[in-house]
């Protein structure tokens, strides 16, 4: 019962959305017309039915009803209740139905909040909103129905795959999704105001706080993402450029872009038809994420023309949409003037640098990723990995990370590098200082000596709009974008770090005895068998102690879980302010000697500590520009107020 | 009921051969390191820039796969034989194709690999230059 509601909670979203796009569409004619009123109430209900559908969902998962497909396929009911609720998103239908409820919920509250914009264009915008909604309904409901029953109740599910069952990884998805789907809004935000031909400041500001929602759920999403990798595959790799990885990547590269542009729109009505490009891009690559991702494409493009159903039918929504946007983008764009015109060294100036660079990085992160499918469709299979995305994504980030530490120090509109003359040449020294000191360390790597000198440079450039202002009453969002900036110099260091002074140990060795990685000293102690809830396991018990300090203990384990049957390494960490170490147990060498595996890892943790950084420097600027907006629609409230009276 | 005794049946069927290989002993340097700390870095950083043929996007230096194990058996012994990493590289594009090595070399497939972001840093030039030239 309860999956057929669900399943009808769905279909009447779905036809909501249709009364959603036409009520839109003939909005453009007459904002008035009975059914242009019904555009907001339909977006609202909409996004309750579809809430409702996927409460449904997380309800047959929790239950376990393996009378329904999916929980069939992907739940047990001997799994944890945390891992059975993140099941039901765990996979193709249920991760696409959380994707389209996310939608929905996202276009209910625009529906119901957002009063900045002129009445047509929030009506074009949720038009569009519906648009790009409706073909992810028609997905899910010809194609991947969540709710699904099977003609006998299968008697045991087939379980979830045990790499997954990982509570990092069961909101590292959904993490991801709420950012693409925050760009969506971002993208109908940018339909309607080119429908409407209203690009200006107050676009720009209601559209803001859905970008940089979207950029801290993505910069969230990866950081966990890739924290989850480096604990969980066991080698102590942190980023692979793996397609799926690059996925997240080109939309976050391309919400950055879109995150200073819409301050410079917002702030001096400049760079209008470029964010509004933006804005475009920023969706597409969502899209393209979750086609690569979703499709299948990726393990071979054969395997995906094997079983084209699905990808097919996401191929074509993205070209729909791209396409359909791009070309209304053609049509539209020299219809709208560029905006207010800048000097080169101004604030605005350096975004345009960042801009551009950061357009040319999400250029190149697309060619690596997309170029080995394209070959492998003519039978050359290439691959494209670290020795190529590195040193060419850095000829464009080192300047741009250059750029980044003084460019906030400049003023809008017209400014002169001599003002800032004294921030530059701190920032050049600090470099050329660092860089000497990390080859006199010996660490003879250009592009780990590059990180380091700027990641230190630009961590005390951040700091620097800070200089002589009186910090209580430095604005919220600027607190935001120096905490974020910080964030990345952090981040750079650690992957800079790790990069240069890595220790390795492979070592086979007997219980009683000891090896030696980096600085720690690690004695194996035991072996023994432990088993869990759905698993068994071998464990090494190991004590590590740092440069002949007191020994800690370490459990790392091999583990075998049985449904569905995969063996998986659970990798210990011991976290010290300076590093990690990383132990991994591996097979008995057939001598009564156990293999590890023993990294030392020097400020490695920086990495992610500098992704929750970056994250929190979005939300101080969203706190900080959703305040300013709150007391901006009050004033403006208190003025209309104050003018009835008058008039009565 | 036909249809779950076949999927478990199925899934048996899977996971077999993969049992059977681990009876087989890793070759020796699969997890053992070079005594001479600068052999072992050489062979460390060309075990990075080779695929895992076996996986999905990781390269041989973080992969459990018993193949992954064998690849850096072999380049771990050539290494200790004197032999240059890229003539290895050689040998194992030779035997395996150019989809083994993460380092794409310009070639005819894979020039655009290098034109193309060549061409981006020309057109960003030209942006920029642009503004530089409005400012005048």
């Amino acid at each position: 019962m309860a999956a057929e509601l669900g399943l009808a909670a769905l279909w009447l979203a779905a036809a909501l959305s249709v009364l959603q796009l036409i009520g839109g569409a003939l909005a453009q004619r007459d904002t008035n017309s009975d059914l242009a009123k019904l555009v907001r109430p339909a977006a609202v209900m909409q996004g309750l039915l579809a809430g409702f559908a996927f409460l449904v969902l997380l309800y047959l998962f929790a239950v376990t009803d393996l009378s329904v497909k999916l929980v069939a396929a992907n739940s047990h009911s001997d799994k944890p209740m945390i891992f059975k609720l993140a099941g039901a998103w765990g996979n193709h239908e249920g991760s696409m139905l959380l994707w389209i409820t996310v939608m929905a919920l996202a276009g209910g509250l625009i529906g119901f909040v957002e009063r900045r914009l002129p009445e047509q264009t929030m009506q074009a915008t949720l038009a569009a909103q519906a648009f790009v909604g409706l073909g992810f309904y028609a997905f899910l409901l010809l194609s991947s129905n969540p709710f699904e029953r099977l003609p006998e109740p299968a008697m045991e599910g087939m379980g979830l795959n045990p790499l997954l069952q990982d509570i990092g990884l069961a909101f590292h998805p959904p993490t991801l999704y709420f950012g693409y789907v925050g760009l969506s809004v971002a993208f109908s935000f940018a339909v309607g105001a080119l429908l409407t031909r209203q690009v200006n400041p107050d676009f720009a500001r209601a559209m803001r706080p859905w970008v940089l929602g979207a950029w801290i759920f993505l910069t969230l999403g990866i950081t966990a993402g890739s924290y989850w990798a480096y604990y969980e595959l066991g080698w102590g790799g942190w980023w692979f450029w793996d397609p799926v990885e690059n996925a997240s990547l080109m939309p976050w590269l391309a919400a950055t872009a879109l995150l200073h542009s819409v301050s410079v729109l917002a702030a001096r009505d400049a760079l209008r038809t470029w964010t509004i490009m933006l804005g475009v891009v920023a969706f597409s690559m969502s899209m393209l994420g979750t086609f690569l991702v979703r499709s299948g494409i990726l393990t071979s493009v054969h395997a995906f023309a094997a079983d084209p159903e699905r990808g097919t039918f996401i191929l074509g929504l993205l070209i729909l949409y791209i396409g359909g946007a791009l070309l209304l983008f053609g049509l539209r764009a020299s219809s709208i003037s560029e905006g207010d015109r800048f000097s080169v060294t101004s604030r605005e100036g350096a975004l345009v640098f960042n801009n551009v660079m950061l357009s040319a990085i999400l250029g190149i992160v697309l060619l690596g990723t997309l170029y080995p499918l394209l070959t492998e469709a003519f039978d050359v299979r290439v691959s494209v990995g670290p020795p190529y995305f590195n040193p060419v994504g850095a000829v464009f980030t080192i300047p741009m990370l250059m750029v980044m530490a003084v460019g906030p120090l400049l003023r809008w509109r017209q400014d002169s590098f001599t003002r800032v003359k004294w921030p530059i040449i701190i920032s050049a020294v600090v470099m050329v200082a660092v860089l000497a000191l990390v080859v006199i360390l010996g660490s003879y790597s250009i592009l780990a000596d590059l990180g380091l000198a700027v990641a230190v440079a630009l961590g005390i450039g951040s700091f620097m709009p800070l200089r002589g202002r009186n910090l209580l009453r430095v604005p919220i969002a600027t607190w935001g974008m120096v905490v974020a900036h910080f964030g990345i110099a952090v981040a750079l260091f650690g992957m800079a770090s790790e990069s240069a002074f890595s220790e390795e140990k492979l070592a086979a060795i007997s219980v009683g005895e000891s090896t030696q990685v980096g600085p720690w000293q690690v004695t194996l102690d035991a072996v023994e068998p432990v088993a869990g809830p759905n698993w068994t396991a071998i464990q090494a018990n190991l004590g590590a102690s740092y440069d002949g300090g007191t020994s800690i203990e370490l459990t790392p384990q091999s583990r075998n879980f049985w449904a569905p049957p995969q063996e998986t390494t659970e990798s210990v960490l011991a976290t010290r302010w300076n590093g990690q170490l990383y132990a991994v147990v591996g097979n008995e060498a057939g001598d009564g000697r156990w293999q590890l595996r023993l990294w030392w890892k020097p400020f490695v943790t920086l990495i992610w500590y500098g992704g929750i950084l970056v994250a929190l420097g979005g939300l101080l600027a969203l706190i900080g520009r959703v305040k300013t907006d709150l007391k901006r629609r009050y004033v403006v409230k208190r003025a209309g107020d104050r003018r009835a009276e008058a008039a009565s | 009921m036909m249809r779950f005794i076949l999927a478990i049946l199925s899934a048996a069927l899977i996971v077999m051969p993969a049992s059977a290989q681990q009876t087989l002993p890793p070759a020796p340097l699969a997890y053992e390191q070079l005594s001479d700390p600068a052999q072992e870095e050489a062979a460390q950083a060309l075990m990075e820039t080779l695929r895992c043929l076996k996986c999905q996007s990781q390269s041989i230096a973080d992969s459990d796969a018993p193949m992954a194990g064998d690849m850096r058996h072999q380049v771990r012994s050539r290494i200790a034989a004197g032999e240059e990493p890229e003539a290895i590289r050689a040998w194992l594009v030779e035997r395996y194709g150019d989809y083994v090595s993460y380092a794409p070399t310009v070639s005819n497939t894979t020039w655009p690999l290098f034109a193309i972001p060549l061409l981006l840093l020309i057109v960003a030039g030209v942006i920029i230059r642009r503004r530089v030239g409005k400012r005048s």
